[in-house]
């Protein structure tokens, strides 16, 4: 049986080197998570040894970017946790409809799929045509991939009982195209979408946002990095605005929280006063 | 100094039963830290930890990201999410893609928790319908830990054990109704 190859000091060595040779600061992910995507990465492309892994890091920048689109975890789905997407038809587009002009932020969107659900939820409310849909990553390959609007048949299935217990009532088929295994979403929604790659370790504020979707990712940020990225998403709310999270994370120990109101049950907060 | 710093249990079908008996107490808490990874299916998603809390008597927690491991605490993977251990013994969540099509996977937590705890760790795999805690409980025995695994003659559903079993040597193989007193013994030795 195998040993473990990467031993901690060697990752730690290695995201150093990251960090010093392509600027990309993976210091404060949390540990468990990186070793384990490194450890995937590394057996993988079967390296024999840490030394020839951390070599070709170094001096072959296409390597780089594989090791960017593996370390990362680019899980998700359309309308995940349909319960939280129920209260934002009920609760928080109402709101947003009051606004001349609605600015979302999907902060960490992988492949898009969430993107594109908040699409088909604003058209249902009749608020797409003022809406703008901001998708961000670090990974340049998934938001290749978002701003095709592409997806597996497969899956639409799934999607559809989501859509349906997420207060749906249209036929979700209606919002795609099927061809063979690949579902191809309405060119409607995606019209109202920007993709772009941004790291939330090292980026700034692009943008005022009356809601912004950061679902799965604070999970893999060590507690420094989430506060940062606490302040970032504060800093990029209008006052007023919400911030919602994935079903595990919460915004209780974070250095912002005393400004924001949770709502209801959901992993959903609103900002009810601007930093002093 | 204790020998032992986290006993790591890996079930799926068949298994909730076989952890409250080994979990029962007659007071008192549990003699080591306890995570427990368990497929779970939809049915008990929000009364597991109630019903666990309930037939054992100790404190039952659904592991939160960044907790730290507390001793006398009985903790629970939540539903979907992968458990991983940190070097300063706080857990992590991960929403990677499915282990064994599981997630929670037993592998997962079982390699994460032997790479922070080694010889210090205990692993037991349970009865289930799957593949998945083979490869971690043969990670744990790799690494100094132990490895139990229940007797699949005395599993609902031996197919899980009996992987284990083929994968690995285990230093143990005990059944279901002596599990708790082993376990108990060996801690406590």
């Amino acid at each position: 049986m195998e040993t473990n190859p990467v031993q901690y000091e060697e990752l730690e060595l290695l995201l150093s080197d990251l960090y010093k040779r392509y600027g990309y600061d993976f210091s404060e992910y949390s540990k468990a998570s990186i070793q384990r995507r490194v450890q995937r990465l590394f057996t993988l492309d079967k390296f024999p040894s840490f030394a020839e892994f951390r070599f070709r890091l170094q001096n072959d920048s296409m390597y780089f970017r594989r090791f960017v689109e593996e370390i990362t975890v680019n899980v998700t789905e359309m309308l995940r946790d349909p319960s939280f997407y129920r209260t934002l038809r009920t609760t928080i587009l109402p709101v947003l409809a009051t606004y001349p002009f609605i600015r979302i932020w999907h902060a960490g969107c992988s492949t898009g799929e969430e993107v594109y659900s908040m699409a088909i939820l604003l058209k249902e409310a009749g608020l797409l045509h003022k809406s703008l849909l901001y998708g961000t990553d670090i990974n340049p390959l998934v938001i290749e991939k978002a701003r095709k609007g592409i997806f597996p048949v497969s899956q639409m299935q799934k999607y559809s009982e989501n859509y349906i217990q997420s207060g749906g009532v249209k036929d979700f088929s209606s919002y795609y195209t099927a061809n063979y295994h690949l579902a191809k979403f309405d060119s409607a929604l995606t019209g109202k979408m920007i993709f772009s790659t941004h790291n939330l370790v090292s980026d700034f504020s692009f943008n005022e946002f009356q809601l912004i979707l950061c679902r799965n990712v604070l999970i893999y940020f060590e507690r420094d990095l989430q506060s940062k990225v606490f302040k970032l998403f504060d800093y990029s709310l209008e006052n007023f605005g919400y911030l919602a999270l994935g079903s595990k994370e919460s915004l209780r120990f974070s250095p912002i929280a005393d400004r924001y109101r949770q709502v209801g049950r959901e992993k959903i907060w609103r900002k009810v006063h601007e930093a002093i | 100094m204790k020998r032992y710093k986290l006993l790591v249990i890996g079930g799926s079908a068949g298994s909730l039963q076989v952890i409250l008996s080994l979990l029962a107490t007659t007071g008192g808490d549990f003699p080591v830290p306890v995570l427990v990874v368990l497929h779970r299916n939809g049915v008990f998603e929000s009364s597991l930890e109630e019903l666990l809390s309930v037939r054992t008597g100790l404190t039952i927690k659904e592991v939160e990201e960044k907790d730290i491991l507390n001793p006398g605490i009985v903790y629970i993977c939540p539903a979907d999410y992968h458990v991983l251990l940190e070097h300063d013994h706080s857990f992590s969540l991960d929403y990677s893609e499915r282990v064994h099509f599981s997630r929670p996977s037993i592998d997962v937590t079982f390699r994460s928790a032997s790479d922070v705890y080694g010889r210090g760790l205990i692993g037991l795999v349970l009865s289930g319908g799957n593949a998945d805690g083979a490869d971690g409980l043969a990670y744990i025995r790799n690494r100094g830990g132990v490895a139990i695994v229940q007797d699949p003659l005395t599993a609902d559903v031996p197919y899980m054990p009996q992987q284990a079993i083929s994968r690995m040597q285990p230093d143990f193989i005990i059944p279901a109704e002596e599990l708790s007193i082993f376990i108990r013994g060996l801690v406590q030795q």
